[in-house]
């Protein structure tokens, strides 16, 4: 481009062109990618559901605790009703234990009250409450995906 | 018709009698070596070996200069690739199948268990000889003259070797393997301390999308171990492999491995190596590279005599040789004895206690033992980082080629690591009798958790310490030379810490032997 074309900020056919072809080869390489990226976020999950039956009310007499292996959830019924606490430790994903203070985690000794607040140890956050909620045929129903407030509990209403 | 036909059998045979002759000859191109124009010729003619000089340096011959540490680690790289072959033939990637197809190799295969030994223990060498061989090529300055570029791919290079023993090690999935891969999962999601802290979690979640993409789902599972095999025998190899071709091109452009400027050849050298026939001889003593000195100026070698070189046949191939075979024997006889492990069958409801990741790996493990994000991401990084820019913070060119540079770089390392064992110890004392914050302050936010905690305080006291040293030498090689002691120093101690003194729940414990029983 000479000094003349600059002056009436004229870009000339062959530069913009060969500007334009540029950019659509940086764009499509940008595309090219985000699509290997979204190809490789799974559409399909073969995992179970996060939403899960605990079965009836009657399950959990007041005053237990139950732990749920496989699913990685505690549930507690107290005089106040029912909660679920996650037994997936915040720090790195291990499965905690009952301790005498509330929950101890073995793999990096972070420590959690009975209420699943972090006293001690690495752990960045609280362990979540998650929400019971009650199915159309009676019967209740956790969801691991879904977290509630600390302290939110279902009434059981006999 | 028939005397044509005659004298075609005849020249036939002729043929088939010269057959061997024949052969080796094409294969060598220009005769055997027996000379030393057909032994240059022999380097300069093979597409294998031609990545190397016709000619090496005596200095490069030296066991004491480089102790072999880049070959042994490639000759191990050797090692597993076989093995690993071998491995497949009966592996079987899948969370029903693995387990057991890695206890048939081990129990049930034809030596399998050998196979899958020497895998196990070449590739963990890998580990060590890489790091060796990092800090030989820096306490000899040769990350410098030209060859800054070929320090990073090195690092590269560590990173990947770090990758594919990982993604190892979660294969057979066992107890071992199943915690290790929910460990590193979630230091993949680590971020996400960090963006919770700021409260941006739900508009930017990079660390619960990277952990997404890596597992292919929300759990380790079935799509994870497809991933992780894939990673493991397909792109990290790949990689390893087109990387580790540029980073041998780039010795070969540089003008081989750095030599000391004032090099003197003593007598040992002549009574280990076959010296040139006579002086002069084809070669000329002013080695000019036309064509390259055209297209780059200059190279390293331009303007050098090539006093002090012999020829890379035999000298160079039987130095090689000797390295690859001290590998070979010790990866055997250290796999005769010693069994990779196999833990239970991997179970998600029940982690290991203590959990803990593969040795290389347990120096983080007690970084993220204070914080998850510093430890898994930030320090990591932040010491990778470090090291990249050593070449390009430190551009002094003198002592080039000598260890620890000069006396004063001897001193220098010393101290740093005397006092760099003191202050980390100290730290982790103080730590594991007093605890951190949250232990005096049960309501600290996360935050101050996150950027004050005795991984970034140690962090923190190696750069000072570079720049104290900097300051009092005023020479950016002697600060240099502090921060990579300390960053070894670090990885011994840390790994050492995590492999030996944490027990169960991550308590502090002199000994196995105390750990509580259960």
């Amino acid at each position: 481009m000479n000094s003349e074309t600059r002056d009436k900020a004229v870009v000339s056919r062959r530069d913009f062109l060969g500007t334009a072809s540029l950019g659509m080869v940086v764009l499509s390489a940008l595309s090219l990618f985000a699509g290997i990226f979204r190809m490789s976020k799974a559409n399909v999950r073969y995992e179970e559901a996060t939403k899960f039956k605990i079965g009836t009310a009657e399950n959990f007499p007041v005053g237990t605790v139950k732990k749920l292996d496989d699913k990685g959830v505690f549930i507690f019924s107290t005089d106040d009703g029912l909660h679920a606490i996650s037994s997936v430790c915040t720090h790195l994903g291990c499965i905690v234990a009952v301790s005498e203070t509330g929950f101890q985690c073995p793999c990096h000794g972070s420590k959690y009250d009975e209420n699943g607040k972090v006293i001690g140890g690495p752990a960045p956050r609280n362990l979540a409450w998650l929400e019971i909620s009650r199915s159309v045929d009676g019967s209740l129903m956790v969801d691991t995906a879904s977290a509630v407030p600390a302290g939110t509990r279902l009434k059981l209403i006999a | 018709m028939s005397d044509m036909s005659r004298s075609g059998m005849d020249r036939m045979k002729e043929n088939l009698k010269a057959l061997k002759q024949t052969v080796i000859g094409s294969f060598l191109r220009s005769g055997r070596p027996t000379s030393d124009r057909s032994r240059a010729a022999v380097m300069f003619n093979n597409f294998f070996l031609h990545v190397q000089g016709v000619k090496t340096h005596v200095n490069t011959l030296r066991p004491a200069y480089t102790l072999g540490l880049g070959l042994a680690s490639f000759f191990l790289l050797m090692i597993t690739t076989v093995s690993g072959v071998l491995l497949m033939i009966y592996y079987n990637p899948s969370i029903e199948n693995a387990y057991n197809s890695v206890k048939d190799i081990t129990y049930v295969v034809f030596a399998g268990k050998l196979a899958r030994n020497m895998h196990k223990w070449a590739g963990e060498g890998m580990i060590l000889f890489v790091l060796f061989h990092m800090a030989r090529v820096f306490y000899t300055g040769s990350y410098k003259s030209g060859r800054e570029f070929n320090w990073l791919i090195g690092i590269v290079l560590l990173i990947i070797t770090f990758g594919i023993n990982l993604t190892g090690y979660i294969l057979p999935w066992d107890q071992l393997s199943y915690w290790a891969f929910v460990i590193v999962a979630n230091i993949i999601a680590s971020p996400k301390e960090l963006t919770d802290s700021l409260g941006i979690t739900q508009y930017f979640d990079i660390g619960g999308f990277s952990k997404e993409l890596f597992l292919g789902g929300l759990t380790p599972g079935k799509e994870a171990l497809t991933r992780i095999y894939l990673f493991h025998i397909m792109l990290f190899p790949i990689l390893l492999f087109t990387v580790l071709g540029a980073h041998f091109w780039r010795i070969r452009k540089d003008g081989g491995l750095t030599k000391p400027e004032n090099f003197l050849t003593t007598a040992v050298d002549g009574e280990m190596l076959t010296l040139p026939e006579k002086k002069g001889g084809i070669f000329s003593t002013n080695k000019t590279y036309g064509l390259m000195e055209l297209a780059k100026g200059r190279t390293p070698a331009v303007d050098k005599d090539i006093e002090n070189t012999v020829l890379s046949w035999p000298n160079l191939l039987l130095a090689e040789a000797a390295v690859f075979f001290l590998c070979l024997a010790a990866v055997v006889v250290y796999s005769f004895y010693a069994d990779a492990p196999l833990k239970e069958l991997a179970n998600p409801l029940i982690p290991e206690n203590p959990a803990k990741a593969p040795w290389y790996f347990l120096g983080l493990q007690e970084l993220l033992s204070y914080s998850a994000f510093m430890g898994g991401v930030g320090v990591p990084g932040l010491a990778l980082l470090g090291l990249a820019l050593i070449p390009y913070l430190d551009r002094e060119q003198e002592h080039v080629g000598i260890w620890f540079s000069s006396q004063q770089g001897k001193a220098v390392a010393l101290r740093a690591m005397a006092v760099g064992a003191m202050v980390l110890i100290a730290l982790l004392v103080f730590v594991i009798n007093f605890g951190w914050f949250r232990t005096w302050w049960p309501n600290v936010p996360q935050l101050l958790i996150t950027l004050i905690n005795p991984g970034t305080i140690w962090v923190g006291f190696m750069i000072a310490w570079s720049f104290i040293v900097i300051r009092k030498t005023g020479s950016t090689r002697m600060g240099a030379i502090a921060l990579f002691t300390l960053f070894l120093v670090s990885y011994v101690i840390l790994t050492y810490v995590g492999t030996e003194l944490r027990g169960p729940n991550w308590d502090f414990y002199w000994s196995k032997s105390q750990w509580p029983v259960h």
